[in-house]
């Protein structure tokens, strides 16, 4: 796998991938570029939205099963997890008929549902079962990478702390068995990578540093840092007041409100600099920058755009000359 | 439509909206609003930026609404009344409900020290949204304030906040698992077979520690979980409450549109008195439809030509962003059939400090015809 010189040691040299950040920076959309380019690279690659809201399946426009393993497109899959539907799917493969009879009892559901945590594990234990060579699921086929698109940052955490606390309240038993097996794959940094999403402004960036603080807590690294939807420097800081001046006395209405974008566009740009080079500081580690897209929505198209940019992102991060 | 008329005879707002669109803000400036205009308010929040905590004086170990020091808005903004601000933490928040019910205080101690308490009270999903409404909950029950506004815990999903309440206390109920483990129990009957396989099934699928643990915790909850059914019940009529108003926050990407339609649709399967929707971080062209035509000739000669082009390549991208945007409120407006819908543009900068409040409330508070002319004001 050393042909993919990535300046992050092998991101895609692991077999699941945590993403996660603070809400509303783009998780998701980063999540499937990721997956595009892993499978652009020859991965059999699966995205694994936690938060069922399928999100990437919308971004390619399919419907269909829900819960179910969808491609995408050549090596590209994704699937919704509910953690529902794999407790169901746990108890019939591991505990046979009375197993399976507790599982499709509603009160069950609604007890197991119900303590704190459970969800959390249940989806958690999905992803490592499709993260494993052999699959639990029947006529299963093993995947390369599985990328999480975890649920925002402080919850994101909880996720991957969550098999250990298992193990440690329950002790013996399947639960814990279960619980110390998939804290032990989350531990192992050779298997397993977390990724941060971040946009450069100042909630997101907060998050970002606390997260690293939160996952050092728990022995686990931050493997790569993105920073969604940078602004492209259009105008330097020296021609902020010829574009002010120019709209003071521009002559059509037209005129003005394009100087007026030019001047947020500016104001803006120059915040997201400020905060990257907050977040960069802070870290100590490279990030790796994606362009905003100034597009009506997030299809195929500005998917590929992404996964070209993470390309270039990963093999040489941007910010790598501000780390000193 | 203004928040101010919005809110006129509300006694709780309850801002809702996934993670990202500002909710925190918006909330801090309803609250400063309403207290503007002469209420007596607090604004329950959980995680404000720092800059803006700072900027209220709020300090996040009192857990406690403090009043914020008419002096740090003063020369802003005239407050006739009073505005308020506590910062929500929820492990705190629990154990004070566990102090307040339990019996005697050995046994709030010895449920504060279960190792079941201890995953749920910090846990995973589901506290912050609990304790949120708890803490709302017991401030509308000492009625010291005109008006609460909730800011809702960040998450993905704007229905977290309605769901995990409920989930919780159905747990802290207890009677599913207790359902469970008597022998003629619900459970049992359902499978059609005798306790000992079933309970065994159990035992196997939880390991028998964990089951052992959570019928402690519940024996330990004992006759508690009677006042969680009380308190989940007056929870639910107060927030049904023709005085309360849920006021969806979203941005206007396509994604937080379609968000924002579910989430109302949901609120009035509900029966939740929803009251309007805000779109921040509009990008307004005023073009419509038409394209940015030449504006290089219209910018004549004042800029040299290259900073031309940049202008004009900058104003076409922010078209398509307008004309997003444009689409994503049509939609929104359509679908929720003449609900109000406040616009609030895309303002230069982050806006975590007093002054970014000032300038969402303005937009917030202005009439129809202020709000035309105040985003006039910032086009593009």
């Amino acid at each position: 796998m050393a042909v993919f010189s990535t300046a992050v040691p092998g991101l895609f040299e692991r077999r699941l991938i945590f993403v996660t950040g603070k809400g509303g920076v783009g998780k998701s959309t980063v999540s499937t570029a990721l997956g595009v380019l892993a499978a652009r690279r020859g991965l059999r690659t699966i995205v694994a939205e936690l938060a069922s809201q399928e999100r990437v399946r919308q971004a390619f426009g399919q419907g269909g099963d829900t819960f179910a393993e969808v491609a995408l497109g050549e090596r590209l899959f994704t699937i919704s997890v509910d953690p529902q539907y794999a407790m169901e799917e746990y108890l019939k493969v591991k505990t046979g008929p009375v197993g399976q009879a507790l599982g499709s009892s509603r009160l069950f559901q609604a007890f197991a549902m119900a303590t704190p945590g459970m969800r959390e594990l249940l989806s958690v234990g999905k992803v490592w079962e499709l993260s494993q060579d052999r699959r639990r699921t029947e006529d299963a086929n093993p995947y390369d990478l599985v990328i999480v698109d975890s649920p925002a940052a402080g919850h994101g955490v909880g996720i991957l702390r969550t098999p250990r606390t298992f193990a440690e309240i329950a002790r013996v038993g399947p639960i814990a068995q279960q619980g110390r097996a998939i804290a032990a794959t989350i531990a192992d940094r050779d298997f397993t990578a977390v990724v941060a999403v971040t946009t450069a402004e100042e909630m997101p960036v907060n998050e970002t540093l606390w997260l690293r603080d939160a996952l050092a807590a728990e022995q686990l690294p931050l493997d790569a840092v993105i920073v969604n939807a940078r602004y492209p420097e259009r105008f330097a800081p020296g021609e902020r007041s010829a574009l002010m001046a120019a709209r003071e006395h521009a002559s059509g209405p037209q005129a003005r409100a394009a100087l007026s974008a030019a001047v947020s566009e500016q104001a803006r740009a120059a915040s997201q600099s400020a905060e990257v080079e907050r977040l960069s500081g802070g870290l100590g580690q490279p990030l790796v920058e994606l362009p905003y897209l100034f597009a009506e929505d997030m299809g195929p198209g500005e998917l590929e755009t992404l996964a070209d940019a993470l390309d270039r992102g990963l093999r040489e991060p941007a910010a790598a000359e501000l780390v000193s | 439509m203004s928040v101010g008329e919005l809110l006129a005879d509300k006694r709780i707002c309850v801002c809702g909206g996934s993670g990202g669109v500002g909710k925190t803000t918006t909330s801090a400036a309803i609250a400063l609003g309403m207290a503007a205009q002469g209420a007596k308010v607090a604004v329950v929040t959980i995680d404000p930026a720092r800059r803006l905590a700072n900027a209220l004086g709020l300090d996040e170990l009192e857990n406690e609404p403090t009043r914020v020091d008419p002096k740090r808005l003063a020369g802003n903004i005239e407050v006739k009344g009073e505005l308020w601000a506590m910062m929500l933490d929820p492990k705190r928040t629990f154990d004070e409900l566990i102090e307040r019910i339990a019996k005697d205080p050995e046994r709030a101690e010895e449920i504060k020290a279960n190792r079941i308490y201890g995953e749920l009270s910090t846990a995973v999903s589901g506290s912050q949204e609990f304790t949120a409404v708890a803490k709302l909950y017991e401030l509308a029950r000492d009625g010291d304030f005109d008006l609460l506004v909730l800011d809702t815990p960040p998450s993905r999903n704007a229905l977290d906040f309605l769901d995990a309440p409920g989930r919780l206390t159905s747990f802290l109920d207890g009677r599913a698992l207790k359902a469970f483990l008597r022998p003629t129990g619900l459970g049992m009957r359902v499978l059609g077979r005798g306790a000992a396989p079933f309970l065994g099934a159990l035992r196997r699928v939880t390991g028998v520690d964990l089951l052992s643990d959570l019928m402690t915790f519940f024996s330990l909850l004992g006759d508690m979980t009677d006042d969680f059914k009380e308190r989940a019940q007056g929870v639910e009529r107060l927030l049904h409450s023709p005085q309360t108003a849920f006021l969806l926050v979203t941005s206007a990407q396509p994604a937080a549109i379609e968000e924002a339609i579910w989430f109302r649709r949901t609120l009035s399967e509900s029966g939740l008195p929803f009251a309007g929707v805000i779109v921040n971080r509009v990008h307004h062209d005023r073009l419509g439809d038409s394209e940015p035509a030449d504006v290089v000739a219209e910018l004549g000669t004042e800029l040299k030509a290259d900073l031309a082009q940049r202008v004009a390549a900058n104003f076409a991208d922010y078209h398509v962003l307008a004309r997003r945007d444009r689409l994503g409120v049509e939609r929104l407006r359509a679908e929720l059939g003449g609900a109000p819908l406040l616009l609030v543009p895309h303002l230069d900068d982050d806006v975590h400090d007093i002054e970014g409040l000032l300038r969402v409330h303005r937009f917030l508070f202005a009439s129809e015809t202020e709000r035309e002319q105040l985003i006039a004001g910032v086009v593009a």
